[in-house]
């Protein structure tokens, strides 16, 4: 179990996350949403140690992670993948799958990996993981690694963000797979209706605070129907 | 040849030396072992100073090995090396130096290295510099490269050079006549108070030539590295000159880019980046469980890969 408790976060005077606290069960799928600025990809980091709260607390299975550093908090078994995915120039494919598998991997296993994504293994492995590659190739890349991971605690973050409609319809079944296989929590920072659909609980945040909880039945409609690109609300903004 | 020698050998070569076609080896400025066949002919210069390797034309998958190894502490060995390669020729050529410095004199390894290639030959040219030693005599290498390359001819040069050598300064050279294509790649990585300068110049003389120069250093501790780079193109050419730099502690690096094009046709482009490793590459490498320092080391060595 991961457990926040009064997790505070503020940069330039503006609170970005404010007295956050949650628990999240073994084995559910969590989807965090709300609008930009509410403080999801920054609740995301500070669970992956690469930001520190600047009070509260972080339980991974009671034991506390606030002052871990990032390594320690991915040993203890927690795995991110990236908004916007590393590229590095020399590292390949497949040199990051067995870095994140932690050992030897032989090809078939990679190129397991890279078919749950959806990608045709053989055509990757050995290409470098840089700008020739497309957005929706480097999310995918980005989705197997934390995959080859095989973390109990799994965060993406905005895994549709910057990738074309043809790759998200398949990057919408590689998260139908994993909340039907995943062991661990699995928590996935989205706006998208279709991953909100999938979920087991909707994480609703709103200025830096957790407005809503429930199941996406309970929840969808009322998400679906407050959301505005005003935030005066489309009538008022002409 | 003794422990140290072949150890030398295999850090410049990483193969057996003797499974090459052709090879010679030169040892504290002489030479000490050779071999030749029938289409790769390996023939000492009279005065002493170097070889002459000529590639019959039409020679094709030849392999050919030119190491020199100095374990003379105090030796300044100066080197010419002509490659004559004929039409239509496809040879492998990997030569490289190995200083064992244990005493306390300068050792100093001078190669000039000179590529005559004719109509359509193709030549991948392997280059490795490695230093070693306990003595406090510097291991100094000064190659330099000399390119002509005739028409639709190819010349790929990889060359090599991580830690152990104290001062460098690597001059490359190269002409190309129509339809003709050169490639290198370099790869140094310095530490300590350690320093490599580069300079290279290319001109694209012919309609069609074409070069892509791509420079990865690695500048560490106190170290400094200077990257020059001249390329003329004369006629309708295509050139792409890349440059990229890691610094980390003192280290310092300096790209200087020049591009000229004399021809409307031309098309020059150079690129120079010099930065730290990006912080988010290290928090990538260390969401997936690897250390700081373990990270470090992986970008680096992929950089360098």
């Amino acid at each position: 179990m991961l457990e926040l408790q009064d997790i505070s976060f503020k940069r330039d005077g503006k609170h970005i996350l404010d007295h956050v606290s949650f628990k999240f069960d073994a084995e559910k799928f969590y989807v965090i949403t709300g609008p930009n600025g509410s403080g999801k990809s920054t609740l995301a980091k500070i669970i992956m140690g690469i930001e520190q709260p600047d009070s509260g607390k972080i339980l991974l299975n009671g034991k506390d992670i606030t002052h871990k550093k990032i390594d320690e908090r991915a040993k203890l078994g927690i795995g991110f993948a990236f908004q916007q995915p590393v590229q590095f120039k020399g590292i390949t494919v497949y040199d990051l799958l067995k870095i994140a598998s932690k050992k030897e991997i032989g090809t078939k296993e990679a190129c397991q990996l890279l078919s749950k994504v959806g990608l045709c293994a053989g055509e990757y492995l050995d290409r470098e993981i840089n700008s020739s590659l497309s957005g929706g190739e480097l999310k995918r890349i980005e989705i197997a690694s934390v995959m080859a991971k095989n973390p109990s605690v799994s965060i993406f973050d905005e895994p549709e963000a910057g990738i074309d409609l043809w790759s998200f319809r398949s990057l919408i079944d590689v998260f139908k797979q994993m909340e039907s296989y995943a062991k661990g929590i699995t928590i996935v920072i989205s706006h998208q209706e279709r991953i909100l659909a999938i979920a087991d609980q909707i994480i609703w945040m709103d200025q830096g605070k957790v407005k809503q909880v429930g199941s996406k039945n309970a929840m969808m409609h009322q998400i679906l129907t407050s959301e505005k690109a005003c935030p005066k609300g489309v009538m008022t903004c002409e | 040849m003794n422990k140290v020698d072949e150890s030398l050998l295999h850090e410049v070569l990483d193969q057996d030396v003797r499974k090459a076609d052709a090879y010679n080896i030169r040892k504290n400025g002489k030479g000490i072992e050779r071999k030749s066949n029938p289409n790769i002919e390996i023939v000492p210069k009279e005065d002493g100073t170097g070889l002459d390797v000529y590639v019959k034309e039409n020679t094709l998958f030849g392999i050919i090995h030119i190491p020199v190894i100095i374990t003379e502490s105090g030796l300044t060995d100066v080197v010419y090396n002509d490659f004559h390669v004929g039409k239509n020729a496809n040879v492998i050529i990997v030569a490289g130096c190995g200083i064992h410095n244990g005493k306390h004199k300068d050792s100093r390894h001078d190669g000039i290295h000179r590529f005559y290639l004719e109509e359509k030959a193709k030549v991948n040219y392997v280059e490795k510099h490695y230093g070693e030693g306990e003595g406090t005599g510097k291991k100094e290498l000064n190659p330099v490269t000399e390119i002509t390359l005739e028409k639709n001819a190819y010349l790929s040069m990889n060359t090599t050079q991580i830690k152990g050598v104290d001062t460098t300064l690597r001059v490359t050279k190269a002409k190309l006549k129509e339809g003709s294509t050169l490639i290198i790649n370099e790869k140094i990585l310095t530490t300590g108070t350690q320093q490599a300068k580069t300079d290279f110049v290319v001109t694209l003389d012919g309609e069609g030539a074409s070069t892509h120069v791509t420079s990865r250093s690695v500048a560490e501790e106190s170290s400094y590295q200077e990257f020059t780079s001249n390329v003329i193109g004369n006629k309708k050419c295509y050139a792409h000159v890349e440059c990229d730099a890691i610094i980390k502690d003192r280290g310092s690096v300096k790209a200087i880019p020049e591009i000229y094009a004399k021809d409307v046709d031309a098309n020059l482009i150079h690129e120079a980046a010099i930065g730290k490793i990006a912080g988010q590459q290290l928090m990538k490498l260390m969401s997936l469980g690897l250390s700081e320092k373990e990270a470090e080391e992986t970008i680096i060595k992929g950089f360098l890969k």
